[in-house]
């Protein structure tokens, strides 16, 4: 079975935003970069069934330089191979998913695997997107994976609203990762040495020949809204819990 | 010339959730023409009185086979193929599961743009929409527009206000076109992880707790809190990571991104990551015994103190204030 990973590279969950005076950014000095979190679940699950059937794991990634780090990381995991395809910028999802199209159909595959959403755009289109343009069918935010010994039907268990679903899809398809679906490994010395060597195949976007237009338009960031000066009650439990009940009722009308 | 909004969405047996008025209202107010409701299988026509009420102009039932059970793709097919026929300018989806797993693959379809969990949609004077999102799991907040002639939005449940506006919609009996070869992801079975409690993504109040209670059984206390203030029960993390609570009571970043009226945080520290997924919510309450916690800067109200003292007098005092209120 051979399973492409896609993988993301976004800003450590820890990073505090600051946004560029322009509104068009984020100021990316100090960040730290890391796997998008979901999509270290992604990489567990293809090493698990290539653990299980056999098979080959190979991880591709868009973006600039520093993705390769996230690419390293993921080879020490344990994936075969990686393929990165050389943006000087991140781009908007739909324009992502038409360069990932290309490249995964000359690679061939039984399955994708993508996270259930980027960190830093909290996007949650790519994995959808690109079955759709692949002409595949997909299941997203899956925390259950099982794939029948005779290798024709996966069966998922996706996550919802207080309730879980299982669909059943045929390979090849296109799953996203919801955390749950494992716990992700952690490389181990020997394997981030390994890593080193693996191949790691560069594509500029550019011999990609997409259609550059964006679909969308980022007009301005912005921080979030200020949250008001809190009040704070410290004391004797009965008369915090008191006032906070009464604040709570009188004050913010809430209760 | 493309006019109107299409509103997608799912139901259960004639039950829709709370995001599907709070989405018509929107709809109705982004003043883009015609609102047209789409939704699927036993039961769909039993929602017409909610989307009358709503102010839904003209709605549409896809009751039959295939339709019962889910298919991301035979349902993105089926829209794909309704959508010129149509021809709005705008189409909306609630950002559920349900709404997130379908939306990218319509948009991709359709050649359209989509903005993911909007919190506000409004028309600008060149009648284009623009919808504010969040982003960095809501650390900054997007301004964008979508720049394809069809405009596509999925909309956070519970940010928007329900509206209602009485009308009678028009029933369109328009057969959907089903594609050779699609429906081949296929819903085989649903389980409810726990029936009556409520959701945390259309909760009006949470009760969330962290590592600060010590051990699971502990989360009793915040049970009988919930039950009293009719609300629902989150976590942080690595409780939910020890097994204390299952998986999906997890809010922050990498886990649910809420937005009630009121999130109380019961022994959580406030780590940036769980602040993420909280900072929608009107006000914060925060219980925790270390006044330095981060929880306390962002808290509109906070008590410094022991919980497992605070918790049982705070819900008494609640108890007593609903008894004659
Ligand atoms: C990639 C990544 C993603 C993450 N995503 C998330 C996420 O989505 N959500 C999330 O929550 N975390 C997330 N985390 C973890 C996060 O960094 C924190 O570790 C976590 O939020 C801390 O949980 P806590 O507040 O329950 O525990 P702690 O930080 O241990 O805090 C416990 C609090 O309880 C208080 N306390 C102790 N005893 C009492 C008492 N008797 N009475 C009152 N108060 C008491 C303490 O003062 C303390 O403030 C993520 C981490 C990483 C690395
Ligand atoms: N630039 C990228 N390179 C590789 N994979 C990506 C990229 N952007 C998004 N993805 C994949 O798509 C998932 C969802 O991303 P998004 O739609 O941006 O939220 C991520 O978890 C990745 O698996």
């Amino acid at each position: 079975m051979k399973v492409l990973v896609m993988v993301k590279q976004v800003p450590d969950t820890e990073t505090r935003i600051k946004i560029r005076p322009d509104g068009q950014g984020i100021v990316e000095d100090g960040i730290k970069w890391v796997i998008n979190p979901y999509d270290e679940f992604a990489v567990e699950e293809s090493l698990r069934i290539r653990e299980k059937f056999g098979g080959e794991t190979v991880v591709v990634a868009l973006g600039p330089k520093r993705v390769e780090e996230a690419v390293r990381q993921s080879l020490a995991m344990g994936a075969d191979r990686a393929v990165i395809i050389e943006s000087a910028d991140m781009l908007e999802p739909s324009l992502v998913v038409q360069a990932l199209a290309k490249v995964v159909k000359e690679e061939g595959f039984d399955l994708i695997i993508t996270g259930k959403q980027a960190v830093d755009d909290d996007s949650a289109q790519v994995g959808p997107m690109l079955a759709a343009r692949l002409g595949l069918p997909h299941a997203s935010i899956v925390i259950k994976l099982d794939i029948d010994d005779s290798q024709n039907k996966l069966r998922v268990e996706r996550e919802l609203e207080g309730a879980t679903e299982v669909v059943e899809l045929p390979f090849p398809s296109v799953i996203t990762a919801q955390r749950g679906l494992n716990e992700p490994r952690y490389p181990t010395l020997p394997n981030i040495m390994k890593a080193k060597k693996k191949e790691v195949k560069r594509i500029p976007l550019d011999s990609l020949s997409i259609d550059p237009s964006p679909r969308i338009r980022l007009i301005q960031l912005s921080p979030p809204p200020d949250r008001p000066q809190p009040t704070v009650l410290t004391g004797e439990p009965a008369e915090t819990a008191k006032k906070l009940a009464e604040l709570l009722h009188e004050q913010a009308k809430v209760i | 010339m493309s006019e109107g909004v299409l509103v997608i969405f799912d139901q259960n047996q004639g039950q829709v959730r709370h995001v599907v008025p709070e989405i018509l209202s929107v709809a109705r107010e982004l003043d883009q023409g015609t609102v047209t409701a789409l939704t699927f299988g036993t039961g769909a026509s039993e929602t017409l009185d909610t989307l009358g009420e709503y102010g839904a102009d003209q709605v549409l039932f896809w009751e039959q086979e295939p339709f019962t059970r889910y298919s991301s793709d035979g349902f993105a097919d089926a829209i794909a193929a309704l959508v010129p026929q149509i021809d709005p300018s705008v189409i909306l989806f609630p950002a559920s599961a349900w709404g997130k797993d379908l939306s990218p693959r319509v948009a991709e379809l359709l050649g359209a743009g989509l903005a993911t969990d909007c919190l506000t949609l409004r028309t600008d004077t060149s009648h284009h929409v623009i919808a504010t999102r969040p982003v960095y799991a809501g650390k900054a907040l997007a301004e964008v527009a979508v720049e394809t002639p069809i405009q596509i939005f999925s909309v956070r449940p519970n940010i928007n206000k329900a509206i209602p506006d009485p009308k009678k919609p028009k029933v369109l009996d328009w057969p959907p076109h089903i594609a050779d070869n699609s429906f081949r992801a296929v819903v085989v079975e649903r389980r409810e992880v726990q029936s009556g409690v409520k959701e945390l993504t259309e909760a009006d109040i949470i009760v969330s707790g962290g590592r600060g209670l010590k051990a699971p059984e502990n989360f009793k206390l915040l049970d009988q809190l919930a039950e009293v203030l009719g609300a629902a029960v989150g976590s942080s993390r690595p409780v939910a990571d020890d097994g204390w609570v299952p998986h999906s009571y997890h809010i922050g970043q990498t886990g649910k991104v809420v937005s009630p009226t009121v999130y109380f945080a019961v022994g959580i520290s406030g780590a940036i990551q769980h602040l993420a997924g909280i900072s929608g919510s009107k006000y914060i309450v925060a219980i925790n015994n270390d006044p330095e916690a981060p929880i306390f800067k962002v808290a509109n109200y906070g008590v410094v103190g022991d919980l497992f003292q605070v918790i049982p007098l705070l819900t008494e005092e609640v108890r007593k204030i609903k008894a004659i209120s």
